[in-house]
């Protein structure tokens, strides 16, 4: 059984990101990029699904700049096999990622296809959902524990009130969260040998997608500051102003 | 064209959680129908019918929808949207955003996720990389796909309206999905997402039994949910589901005390909208010292009891 990942280039998590003083967008020249959180949590479980020997490869596909290697690589120092890079300068809205993926996963025949549950850039929260829909195939999203067996998997999700289990037919589309699993470090001779595997590059106009998107960012602003606070030196102090001046006790 | 607006709930009662969504689907038009789609689900529709401004409910009653599977909702709701609707909102619960993108895609649109202003029928606001920038976002597709952000959105009366009820007869069966079980957590305290105080405990907390000695009989006292950081459910103190951040549950209650949570901009990105916060912390140079309305520098294990006790 083959398996695809997603993986999406974003601003590194510990990055404070500052907003571009003529309000189009957020700055990230010269920050620091990463595997999108979620992705590598999608990717270390399909490593451990290949090692419990449920998986015979995994591709890694990113739909990006150029730059996205580098996250494909880190994805392929992990463990993956084989890496699909979907090169454009265009912004990538969720419908479009998952027409491409769809076209992928159709033609590679992945039966088991993850992604994360979020890109932490954007915070859509869409694409896992979206190419489920357009492959006709079930979805478990917010996934904290994904057991396959046989012609199904089970897949346990993060939901507002606990958990919830459901099963679906393969293939199936799962989205991480965060308590999946831990990923591990790349060791240094995995990332020697990740550089020797195989990495295909396509345009959109591969797939026949055209990145336009009818929605449109048009403005990006800083969030609004709160002012500043006090410190307090004691509890009896913190009561009183509870009480008094914020009234909310 | 009107707007359609998913009603959630859980087969007997409808989520307040929808009646903020329909305060947000009036600033996008004026008419607005509810589906409440589920099993055995028509005490809901009564419900629904009663809101402040719906005017229409239309209700889908089959056991196909007892579990809101999201390959058997989205079917439908892309079915009853192709019709006359302009728009179609959800909240962006779990259950909003498992199946909303899935309707979108269906439709062949984009869509626009945890939406916190409307600036009009094409154009909102919403926040973006951890809350660390708003976008304003504009579309020009047909149908408008959104979930919002319930805390941004002060909810409608659940009582006075008198909307028409109909029955949709058309079954959605997806059929390659099935509901298998759930852990829903039980609590007396009040739900996490509406609570008018919420008492959150971080890593510092230490071990499950410190939450329920430390955490659990503030809240108690003060009648508040209880909330906690990423760091303290990974290390099993509290289930998933309390969680507070950008990729855990978005709240905003009148007061919110952070005690042994640093600041992360993950967790700050769930909680900055609260209207007061407290910050209990022994490091100063935490950033949530920084943020917060009240700062008390000291130990969680002495503070906690002593303002349990002083409330
Ligand atoms: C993709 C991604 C998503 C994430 N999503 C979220 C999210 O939704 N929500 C979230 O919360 N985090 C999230 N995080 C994690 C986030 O980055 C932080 O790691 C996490 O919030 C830290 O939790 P914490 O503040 O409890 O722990 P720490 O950062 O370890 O802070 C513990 C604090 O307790 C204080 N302390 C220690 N002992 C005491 C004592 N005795 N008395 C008083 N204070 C004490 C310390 O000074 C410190 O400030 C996410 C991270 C990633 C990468
Ligand atoms: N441009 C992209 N390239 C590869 N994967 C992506 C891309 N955009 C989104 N994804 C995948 O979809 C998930 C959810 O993203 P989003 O819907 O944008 O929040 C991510 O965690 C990735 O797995």
């Amino acid at each position: 059984m083959k398996a695809l990942v997603a993986v999406k280039r974003v601003i590194d998590y510990n990055v404070k990101v500052r907003v571009k003083a003529d309000h189009s967008a957020v700055d990230l020249t010269n920050t620091k990029m990463s595997i999108n959180p979620f992705d590598e949590i999608a990717v270390e479980e399909a490593v451990r699904l290949k090692e419990a020997g449920v998986i015979d490869e995994i591709i890694v596909a990113s739909i990006g700049p150029k730059e996205s290697q580098e996250q494909i690589r880190s994805a392929l120092a992990l463990g993956a096999d084989r890496g699909i890079l979907v090169q454009t300068e265009d912004k990538a809205y969720p419908l479009q990622v998952a027409k491409i993926l769809k076209s992928i996963a159709e033609t590679e025949g992945t039966e088991i296809i993850l992604l994360g549950k979020q890109a932490i850039d954007d915070d859509n929260n869409q694409t896992g959902q979206m190419l489920a829909a357009l492959m006709g195939a079930p979805q478990g999203t917010f996934a904290s524990k994904v057991v396959v067996e046989g012609n199904e998997v089970k897949v346990t999700r993060e939901v507002d009130g606990g958990l919830q289990t459901v099963a679906l037919d393969l293939p199936a589309i799962i989205t991480t969260d965060l308590r999946l699993n831990e990923p591990r470090y790349a060791k240094l001779p995995n990332i020697m040998k990740a550089k020797k595997k195989p990495l295909d590059e396509k345009t959109p106009a591969d797939f026949g997608v055209d990145m336009t998107s009818k929605q449109q960012i048009i403005q990006v602003e800083p969030p609004a500051d709160r002012k500043a606070g006090i410190k307090v030196g004691s509890v009896d102090e913190l009561v009183d102003k509870l009480k008094n001046e914020a009234k909310v006790i | 064209m009107a707007i359609l607006v998913y009603g959630e709930h859980d087969n007997v009662s409808l989520k307040k959680a929808t009646l903020n969504t329909i305060a947000a689907a009036k600033q996008m038009g004026d008419e607005v129908h509810v589906l409440v789609a589920g099993s055995n689900n028509q005490a809901v529709a009564a419900a629904a019918a009663k809101a402040e401004g719906v005017s229409k409910v239309l209700v889908a009653d089959n056991a196909a929808y007892e579990h809101q599977m999201a390959e058997n909702i989205a079917l439908l709701v892309s079915d009853v949207a192709g019709g006359n609707y302009s728009h179609v909102v959800a909240a962006a619960t779990t259950t909003g955003k498992n199946f909303m993108p899935r309707v979108a895609a269906l439709l062949d649109v984009s869509m626009i996720s945890d939406v916190t202003a409307v600036i009009d029928a094409n154009t909102f606001k919403r926040p973006i990389y951890a809350g660390n920038a708003t976008a304003t976002v504009q579309t020009s597709e047909s149908k408008i796909v959104v979930t919002v952000r319930t805390t941004a959105f002060d909810a409608v009366a659940s009582e006075g309206g008198s909307a028409s009820i109909e029955t949709l007869d058309d079954v959605q069966n997806a059929g390659k999905s099935q509901f298998v079980s759930e852990e829903m957590a039980k609590s007396d305290r009040p739900e996490l997402t509406s609570a008018s105080i919420v008492v959150s405990g971080g890593r510092a907390l230490g071990s499950e039994e410190n939450f329920e000695k430390y955490i659990e009989p503030l809240a108690d006292k003060l009648g508040a949910a209880v909330g906690a950081s990423r760091a303290a459910v990974d290390a099993g103190y509290v289930p998933n589901d309390m969680q507070v951040g950008q990729t855990g549950k978005i709240v905003a209650p009148d007061l919110y005390i952070a005690a042994g949570i640093s600041g992360a901009i993950q967790h700050l990105a769930g909680m900055k909208d609260s209207k007061v916060i407290v910050a209990i912390n022994n490091d100063p140079e935490s950033p949530i010292a920084s943020i917060a309305d009240y700062y008390l520098e000291g130990d969680l294990f002495s503070v906690l009891p002593e303002l349990t006790s002083k409330i």
